[in-house]
C-alpha cells in the first residue's frame, strides 16, 4: 500500500527519536561497561587501572545480591498483583450506575499526581510512624499494640505506599476498557440466566485481558526502577534493598564506580530479561 | 552532537548572564537543621554588608546533601561555592587537595580562638579545610522530674550500668513514657555514631592495627547486646527507624526518661517553644564501662569551600561571617544565647551569659572528653571517634548499620549481626585494597 | 434496552464507591488538614480532624524559608519543556509508525519502550560526568533534555496509540487530493489527533514533575525544582509533620489540580490502546 517513497519519508521521520534514544541508551550504557572493567574510585583519586571481571564477581558473590532480586522481584510482583485485582474490581465497581461519579473518580485518580517522595514522607510519618502516626492512634484506640510498619512489615509497607500510588492508574485504563465492553453482549448472557461470577469470568475478564496486559508493561518498567519511595522510607534497611537500591549504595554511598558499574549491568540483564519475558506476551496481544 | 551544541549554546547563555549582572553568586548546600536554618533566615546581615554577593541556597535532609556533595566534589561538578560538611569528610577531602585552604582568613576572625579539639580536626598538615560553624559531642539527657519520682539521682559521670537502672525506673510504658531512645535508624551518622562512639566506652574498635575487622571480638558483642537489651526492654517502639530527629521529637513530647545524642540537641529539648519538658531536662556526660573511655563522640559541622569553586574570595567572606564571634552574637540578639551555635569558640565559653544556658558547661566538658586520636581503649590505626576517617568508611558503615538496625528490630540475633557486619566488613575492605 | 436499576442497588454502589474513594483519597485529605495545624494538633492523640484552630503559619514558614516561586517555575519549565520536545520528536516517529507500519515496526517500539527500563542509578555517574563536560549541571535546558529522553517511549507509543486510530481512508482521500506529506500531517493528521496530543501531553507533564530521581541529582540551587522543595522539609530537627504537610500540599497542589481539570483528556491518555 506504502509507496517507496512514503517509505523512506517514514524512515526520516521516525529518526530523531530513534537517534536520540539510541544515543541515551548507548552512550551512558558504554561509559558504564567501561567503568564495570575498572577499580575506579573517586575518593581514592578515580581510575586505578583494569581489573577483568572483578567487579563482576565482588558484585554477584557479595551476601547482599540474591536477596536484593528477590525484594525487587516481591515489590514488583506484589504490586503488580495488588494494582490488577484491586484496579479490576474498582473498575467494575465505578462502570455501576451510582451517584456523583464524575466526584468519585477524581477522589480515586489523585494518588496518581502525587510525587513519590511526597508520598513516601507522608506514609512514612504521618501514617506508619509507631508512635505518633495515624496507624498507631487507630491501634491504640482498639487496645492494640501499633505496629512498627517500617522495620517489622517493611517490605509489605513499601509495597502498600506503591501499590497506593499506581492503583489510580489501573483503574482508569481498567475502566476505559470495561467502559467499551458491549453492554449488550452482558446482557444477552444475563438473560440467558448466566450467574454473575461466569459473566465476570467468560465475558468480562477476556475483554480485559488486553487493558490488563498494558497495566503489567507500563507498571513494571515504573517498578522495576523505584528509588524514592526506599530512600524516604527504609533506606534499604530491613530486606527491602531492591537491586536499584544496592546499585545506588555501592556507586554514591560507597563510591565505588568500578563496583557499581558492574551492578548497574546485571540490572540492564534483569531488565532486559524481563523486558523480554513481558514483551513476548504483550506482543502477542498487541497483534490481536 | 546536538548534546554538545545545546550543551555549549547553554554555557554561552550562562556566561552572558554573569557578565550581565556585576554581582557575585555563591552556592550553598546545607543541611535542614536548625541551626543552619537560623543562619539562612540572618543572612540579610551579610548581604547588607556586601551587596555585590548573592546567596543562593541548597537546604538539603542530611542524608542527601552528604551525597550530593561528595558526588559534587569527587567528580569535580563544581555545583557548589560553600559546602556544609564535617569533621569525617574533611581530612579525606583535604588530603586530596579538593578543599580550598582557610588559613588565610582575616586575622579578627580569630582561629585560635576556635577549640583546640574542633580545630584539631579540620586541619592537614598545618592548613585549616573548615571553618567550624557549630561542634557537638554527646551526652545524656534525662527528666530530672521522672528521675526524682523514681528517688533516684543522676550521677554527673554514669556507667551504663546506672544508665540501664535510670532506664527501668523510668519506663512506663503504660502512659507512653520509655525510660531510654537511642538511635536506631541505619545510617553511618546515625545508629552507627552512637553505637561506635558507645563501642569505646566498652573498648572495643573497628580495626586493629593492622586494618582487619574486630566484629568478631567479645568487645563489640557486649555492645551491642548492652545496646539490644536496654532498647527492647526500656525503648520506644519503632526504635529501629528512629534518627536524631525522631528521637528529639519524642524527647520533647516527654515520650522519653533519657536520651544520649547530640550536645547540640540540649538547645531544643529547653526550648519552651517546642519542648514540653523544656524546664525538667538535666545533663550528664555519655557512660562509660569503667575501662577509662566514654561513649561520647566529637563532631564539628563546618563550612567548607572546594577547590573548584569559582568565586572562592566571596566564599571566604561568607565563611569568615558565618563562623565568627559576630555572627554569635548576632544570634544571640536576635534569638536569645541558647540559640547561638555551639562548641566552636573559646570566648563563647568564657563569655559570663553563656554559662548561664544550663547545657553550657557539660557541652564543653563532653567535647574536651573525646579524643579522635585516641578514641578507644587498645590502639587503631585511624582518627575520628565515631567514625573511622577512611573513605570507604561511609559506605561500610551504613551496611553494618543495616545489620544492626534489623537486629534491634528482633529480625536477626547480636551474633547474626555481628557475623554479617565482619564479614561484609572484610570484604569492602578487601575491595578498596587494605 | 437499556438495563434498568433499582434505586437501592444504585444507593449501595454509591456509598460502596464514594467509601473506597475517599479512602484512597484519605491520605492526601490528612495531609491537606495537618497542614493547617499547629505542630502539637498535628500528632495529638486521638487525631482531630476539622475542629481544631486553622493556622496559616506553616505556610507561611515554608515561603518564608525557601523562594517556592523559583521552585515552582523550575518545575513548570522543566516539566512543560521536556514534554512539548518529547511530542516535537515523538509526532513524526508516531506518524510513520502508524501509517506507513513495516515488519519492524513493532520491535522498534518495543524497543523504545525497553529503554524506560535501563536503571537510571546505573547510568548516573556517566551522565553526571557527561553533564560536567557540557556544561548543563544545574541548568534547566540540561535537565529538560533529560526528561525528555526518559518519556519520549511513553509518548512515541501514546501517540502510535492514537493515530493508529485514525481511519486510513482519511489520508487515502486527502492524497487522492493531491495533498503533500506535508499538508497531509498539518492539516489532515493533526487537528484529528490534537485530542490525543492533548492527552499526551498531560500524562507527560505529570511524569516529569513528579520525576524525582534526576531532578534531585543534576541540580543545585538554580535548576531545582519542586522535588528539590520537598528533600529539605524532610526530617528536620524537631516536630514538622505540619510544615512537611504545608511543603507537600504546596508542592502537589499545582499538578493536582491541573489534573483534576483536565481528567477527562487524561483519562482518555491514559488507555495506551488498551481499547480496541
Amino acid at each position: 500500500m506504502a509507496t517507496q517513497h512514503s517509505r523512506s519519508a517514514a524512515r526520516l521521520m521516525m529518526a530523531p527519536a530513534v537517534i536520540l534514544l539510541l544515543g541515551w541508551m548507548l552512550v551512558p550504557l558504554t561509559m558504564t561497561l567501561y567503568f564495570s572493567f575498572k577499580k575506579y574510585l573517586p575518593l581514592r583519586g578515580g581510575d586505578l587501572g583494569w581489573v577483568g571481571f572483578d567487579n563482576y564477581t565482588r558484585f554477584i558473590t557479595s551476601s547482599a545480591f540474591w536477596p536484593s532480586i528477590q525484594a525487587t522481584l516481591i515489590i514488583v510482583g506484589s504490586v503488580l498483583a495488588i494494582t490488577v485485582v484491586l484496579g479490576v474490581l474498582l473498575a467494575i465497581l465505578l462502570d455501576q450506575p451510582m451517584w456523583g461519579q464524575g466526584v468519585v473518580r477524581i477522589l480515586v485518580i489523585a494518588p496518581f499526581f502525587v510525587m513519590p517522595t511526597v508520598s513516601a514522607l507522608v506514609w512514612k510519618n504521618m501514617f506508619m510512624d509507631p508512635v505518633n502516626g495515624l496507624f498507631a492512634h487507630l491501634w491504640n484506640a482498639f487496645g492494640l499494640t501499633p505496629v512498627e510498619w517500617l522495620s517489622q512489615a517493611s517490605l509489605t509497607s513499601i509495597v502498600m505506599i506503591v501499590s497506593w500510588q499506581w492503583l489510580p492508574f489501573a483503574t482508569l485504563i481498567l475502566l476505559t476498557a470495561i467502559q467499551s465492553l458491549d453492554s449488550e453482549q452482558l446482557e444477552a448472557a444475563e438473560m440467558d440466566g448466566a450467574p454473575p461470577l461466569y459473566r465476570f469470568a467468560y465475558i468480562t475478564l477476556p475483554h480485559l485481558a488486553r487493558a490488563i496486559t498494558i497495566v503489567v508493561l507500563i507498571q513494571t518498567i515504573f517498578l522495576l526502577s523505584i528509588f524514592a519511595e526506599i530512600l524516604v522510607t527504609t533506606q534499604g534497611s530491613f530486606g527491602t534493598k531492591t537491586l536499584t537500591y544496592l546499585v545506588y549504595q555501592r556507586v554514591l554511598e560507597s563510591q565505588n564506580v568500578g563496583l557499581g558499574s558492574a551492578g548497574g549491568v546485571y540490572a540492564v540483564i534483569l531488565a532486559n530479561i524481563i523486558a523480554l519475558f513481558l514483551m513476548r506476551i504483550v506482543g502477542k496481544n498487541l497483534d490481536a | 552532537m546536538i548534546l554538545r551544541t545545546l550543551g555549549m549554546a547553554s554555557v554561552a547563555a550562562l556566561c552572558a548572564a554573569t557578565f550581565a549582572t556585576a554581582e557575585t553568586t555563591l552556592t550553598i548546600a546545607t543541611v535542614n537543621n536548625g541551626d543552619m536554618i537560623r543562619m539562612q533566615g540572618l543572612t540579610d546581615d551579610f548581604t547588607a554588608k556586601h551587596p555585590d554577593i548573592k546567596l543562593e541556597w541548597v537546604t538539603l535532609e542530611e542524608n542527601v546533601l552528604r551525597q550530593r556533595v561528595t558526588q559534587d566534589i569527587a567528580a569535580k561538578g563544581g555545583q557548589f561555592d560553600v559546602m556544609t560538611i564535617g569533621t569525617y569528610e574533611v581530612p579525606i577531602w583535604g588530603a586530596q587537595n579538593w578543599l580550598v585552604s582557610l588559613n588565610d582568613l582575616p586575622a579578627q576572625w580569630d582561629v585560635d580562638d576556635i577549640l583546640p579539639a574542633i580545630r584539631g580536626g579540620l586541619t592537614i598538615d598545618g592548613e585549616l579545610y573548615a571553618a567550624p560553624f557549630y561542634a557537638e559531642s554527646s551526652m545524656v539527657m534525662y527528666r530530672k522530674d521522672l528521675m526524682e519520682a523514681a528517688g533516684m539521682e543522676m550521677p554527673e559521670a554514669p556507667t551504663w550500668g546506672d544508665i540501664e537502672n535510670a532506664a527501668a525506673a523510668m519506663t512506663d510504658k503504660d502512659n507512653g513514657v520509655y525510660g531510654i531512645c537511642l538511635r536506631g535508624k541505619a545510617g553511618w551518622g546515625e545508629n552507627m555514631a552512637f553505637l561506635t562512639a558507645m563501642s569505646n566506652s566498652f573498648g572495643a574498635r573497628w580495626f586493629d592495627e593492622n586494618w582487619t575487622a574486630q566484629f568478631d571480638t567479645p568487645e563489640w558483642k557486649t555492645t551491642l547486646s548492652t545496646y539490644i537489651n536496654l532498647m527492647t526492654k526500656y525503648g520506644p517502639p519503632g526504635a529501629s527507624t528512629n534518627g536524631f530527629n525522631e528521637n528529639l521529637s519524642l524527647f520533647q513530647q516527654g515520650k522519653c526518661g533519657m536520651w544520649i545524642d547530640a550536645t547540640v540537641a540540649a538547645s531544643f529539648v529547653t526550648n519552651p517553644d517546642d519542648s514540653t519538658v523544656a524546664d525538667k531536662v538535666g545533663f550528664a556526660l555519655a557512660a562509660d564501662a569503667g575501662l577509662g573511655k566514654r561513649g561520647n563522640w566529637l563532631w564539628a559541622w563546618s563550612l567548607a569551600i572546594p577547590a573548584g569553586s569559582d568565586a572562592t574570595d566571596e566564599a571566604k567572606k561568607f565563611v569568615a561571617w558565618a563562623t565568627s564571634k559576630e555572627y554569635t552574637a548576632l544570634v544571640a540578639a536576635n534569638q536569645g544565647w541558647a540559640n547561638v551555635p555551639p562548641g566552636t569558640r573559646k570566648s563563647l565559653y568564657e563569655n559570663p551569659e553563656y554559662a548561664k544556658v544550663p547545657f553550657a558547661e557539660m557541652t564543653l566538658n563532653s567535647i574536651n572528653a573525646a579524643d579522635p586520636n585516641a578514641p578507644t581503649v587498645k590502639p587503631v590505626p585511624y582518627t575520628g571517634v565515631q567514625f573511622v576517617a577512611i573513605p570507604e568508611f561511609a559506605g561500610i558503615a551504613t551496611q553494618v548499620g543495616q545489620e544492626f538496625s534489623a537486629a534491634l528490630a528482633g529480625q536477626q540475633t547480636v551474633d547474626q549481626a555481628l557475623a554479617k557486619a565482619q564479614a561484609l566488613t572484610v570484604d569492602e575492605m578487601e575491595a578498596a585494597g587494605y | 434496552m437499556s438495563r434498568t436499576v433499582t434505586t437501592q442497588r444504585k444507593a449501595i454502589n454509591t456509598a460502596l464507591a464514594w467509601g473506597i474513594g475517599l479512602l484512597i483519597f484519605f491520605p492526601i485529605l490528612w495531609t491537606f488538614l495537618t497542614s493547617f495545624k499547629t505542630e502539637a494538633t498535628a500528632i495529638a492523640d486521638p487525631p482531630v480532624f476539622l475542629f481544631f484552630d486553622w493556622t496559616l503559619e506553616n505556610y507561611s514558614v515554608v515561603t518564608e524559608r525557601s523562594d517556592y516561586a523559583r521552585f515552582l517555575w523550575n518545575s513548570i519549565f522543566i516539566a512543560g519543556g521536556s514534554t512539548i520536545l518529547g511530542i516535537i520528536v515523538a509526532v513524526p516517529a508516531a506518524w510513520s509508525m502508524a501509517f506507513v507500519p513495516s515488519h519492524r515496526t513493532k520491535d522498534i517500539l518495543l524497543w523504545m519502550l525497553s529503554t524506560k527500563m535501563l536503571p537510571a542509578v546505573g547510568v548516573l555517574y556517566p551522565i553526571y560526568l557527561l553533564f560536567i563536560k557540557m556544561g548543563l549541571l544545574d541548568s534547566r535546558l540540561g535537565l529538560t533534555l533529560v526528561l525528555m529522553l526518559i518519556n519520549l517511549p511513553i509518548i512515541v507509543w501514546m501517540l502510535y496509540t492514537y493515530f493508529r486510530e485514525i481511519p486510513g481512508e482519511i489520508l487515502e482521500a486527502a492524497r487522492m487530493d493531491g495533498a503533500t506529506l506535508r499538508s497531509e500531517i498539518i492539516y489532515v493528521l493533526t487537528p484529528m489527533a490534537v485530542p490525543g496530543i492533548a492527552s499526551t501531553l498531560l500524562l507527560n507533564f505529570i511524569l516529569a514533575w513528579n520525576e524525582a530521581f534526576w531532578t534531585l541529582n543534576l541540580t543545585a540551587a538554580k535548576a531545582a525544582p519542586l522535588t528539590a522543595f520537598i528533600a529539605s522539609y524532610s526530617s528536620p530537627e524537631g516536630l514538622f509533620y505540619a510544615k512537611l504537610s504545608a511543603a507537600s500540599t504546596m508542592a502537589i497542589a499545582p499538578i493536582l489540580i491541573l489534573g483534576w481539570f483536565s481528567q477527562k483528556q487524561l483519562v482518555r491518555g491514559l488507555t495506551f490502546g488498551a481499547v480496541k
